[in-house]
């Protein structure tokens, strides 16, 4: 589904962000990203839909080579790559409803998106989106007037209105409370799978990431320094990936799992 | 252990902190301003023969004429009708001068381009715009109209350029994901955050050019202005004033109705 080969992203000031990054992710499945802060995962993400251009190495989605597109091309591909942010990033003064169609901005003509005629399957599609993720009722609200986990809900029904082929998520429950937290991930989890697309998460809370991953890639300094299924995660994967510490608190116990 | 405290002397520090310069800046300042007074002949003998005159032309302004209130219609019909259509032109043009002269939704060498129309247009005053424009195009309300909107037009293009580059760029970055090009990134990710400063200042603009389409008519580029100028040169100073009262009253209504829609939009 998709491969990156190589990915280098090198900024003009000589600091790299990336270092030969490959990967490749073949099945529906939840990567998420482990990594401290500034060790690219954002970066990487961004360079797959070339949100951030990556200095050299490729990235193909279903055959199709992302890296070099330029213009209708570019966006047409970012079309297929729904994108759920850290804070959200709704627009704050529109209402749920233009935010959700706001993810069919690449299918319909600049004068219909002034006036906001869109088709009526994208309307139709957009309310049972919104009934799915328990915000029936919700959009003629401006997304400002909502909580912090309904702002990331309508981020989620925004990104899969596009009919993508993949999720890209970057921090999805910073900011929001541990059981919210879950409640999203979950969503994401499940809506992947029902959708049968892979997510690739970028997250912080490294138990969140375990339990709801079916493989963990670990960044440290632009390099991807693990790659595997979250049973495989040990302190030592951890101290890898982040640097000495006591993680067997934070760490899943693979004893535990058993006993389940 | 208290009176073992030994008390320390504070004091604000100087803004300047060298005494030195501190002292001759201060010098040179008073120095200069001395000099100003007495090179401009502003002296008590001057204003005391001149205020008989002044009592004297404030006498001769009351009762206010009206009787030329066609001509002062007139006049006023035409600098209103000067400041809508300045405005308008200037707020339409302001969108696309202000995207380019905001540094992080342009590119380089389109951003020179139009932060130097917006020093241009600011550097000069509506009336020295006036008079070249009075210059090049004749007298009448098309040089007025043109350069009410060249001036606003920087004025415009300025301000909105600083509220787009104090957006939230985490919104527009959405919108470039959902594979939307440039202008609909505008239209979603840049517009809904600027609208209100732009309907603001659109009419603030108004406002604006209203005041000044009442002075630029002294230089001939239609409007009032150019009959109080008249009046005043034929010492009809009875129909100045009834002139200056319409403008205020007009200013004053247009103050009220900005100050109500803007005070709507919070």
């Amino acid at each position: 589904m998709l491969s990156v080969k190589n990915l280098d992203k090198t900024y003009p000031t000589g600091q790299y962000a990336l270092k030969k990054c490959s990967f490749e992710i073949n099945e529906a499945q939840i990567v998420s990203v482990f990594g401290p802060s500034g060790a690219g995962k954002s970066t990487l993400i961004r360079c797959i839909n070339r949100l951030v251009e990556p200095s050299s190495g490729e990235v193909h989605l279903d055959g199709l080579q992302i890296t070099g597109l330029k213009g209708k091309d570019l966006y047409n591909a970012r079309r297929q790559m729904g994108m759920i942010f850290q804070e959200y990033n709704l627009i704050e003064r529109l209402t749920v409803m233009e935010n959700v169609l706001s993810g069919r901005l690449g299918y319909v003509s600049f004068f219909n998106a002034m006036f906001r005629r869109f088709p009526q399957e994208s309307v139709d599609e957009a309310f049972s989106l919104l009934e799915r993720v328990g915000l029936e009722g919700y959009h003629n609200q401006r997304a400002d007037a909502l909580s912090g986990g309904q702002r990331q809900r309508v981020g989620i029904v925004r990104a899969l209105i596009q009919h993508p082929k993949i999720l890209l998520v970057d921090e999805p429950t910073s900011g929001l409370d541990p059981k919210t937290a879950m409640i999203i991930m979950q969503l994401i989890k499940d809506l992947a799978k029902e959708k049968g697309i892979p997510a690739i998460v970028n997250i912080h809370d490294v138990k969140l990431g375990q339990d709801y991953a079916d493989r963990i890639i670990g960044m440290a300094d632009g390099t991807i320094v693990f790659d595997g299924p979250p049973s495989k995660v040990t302190e030592e994967t951890l101290t890898m990936i982040y640097g000495e510490e006591d993680w067997s608190k934070t760490i899943r116990k693979v004893e535990e799992e058993e006993e389940e | 252990m208290v009176s073992s405290l030994v008390s320390k002397a504070w004091k604000k520090e100087h803004f300047i902190k060298n005494p030195l310069i501190r002292w001759i800046i201060i010098v040179l300042g008073v120095a200069y301003l001395i000099y100003a007074l007495n090179d401009m002949n502003l002296n008590l003998a001057r204003m005391r023969s001149g205020w008989p005159r002044a009592v004297d032309f404030f006498h001769r302004m009351f009762p206010p004429d009206y009787s030329r209130w066609s001509m002062i219609y007139k006049g006023v019909a035409e600098s209103l009708q000067m400041a809508i259509i300045a405005t308008t032109i200037s707020i339409l043009l302001a969108i696309p001068l202000s995207l380019g002269a905001a540094v992080n939704i342009s590119v380089k060498f389109i951003y020179v381009i139009c932060r130097a129309i917006i020093v241009a247009a600011r550097s000069f005053p509506p009336i020295l715009v006036a008079i070249i424009f009075v210059k090049a195009f004749g007298f009448g309300p098309f040089p007025g109209i043109i350069t009410l909107a060249f001036t606003a037009l920087g004025f415009m293009g300025k301000l909105l350029a600083e509220a787009i580059e104090n957006i939230d760029m985490g919104q527009v970055e959405a919108i470039r994901a959902t594979g939307a090009n440039w202008f609909k990134v505008q239209l979603y990710g840049v517009a809904p955050q600027v609208l209100p400063r732009y309907v603001g200042l659109s009419i603030y603009l108004l406002d604006i050019n209203l005041r000044a389409s009442t002075i630029i008519g002294i230089v001939g580029a239609g409007g009032i202005g150019g009959a109080l100028f008249n009046s005043f040169h034929r010492y009809e100073y009875d129909t100045a004033l009834a002139i200056l009262i319409v403008i205020i009253a007009v200013v004053l209504v247009m103050e009220f109705i900005s100050s109500k829609v803007r005070s709507r939009l919070q």
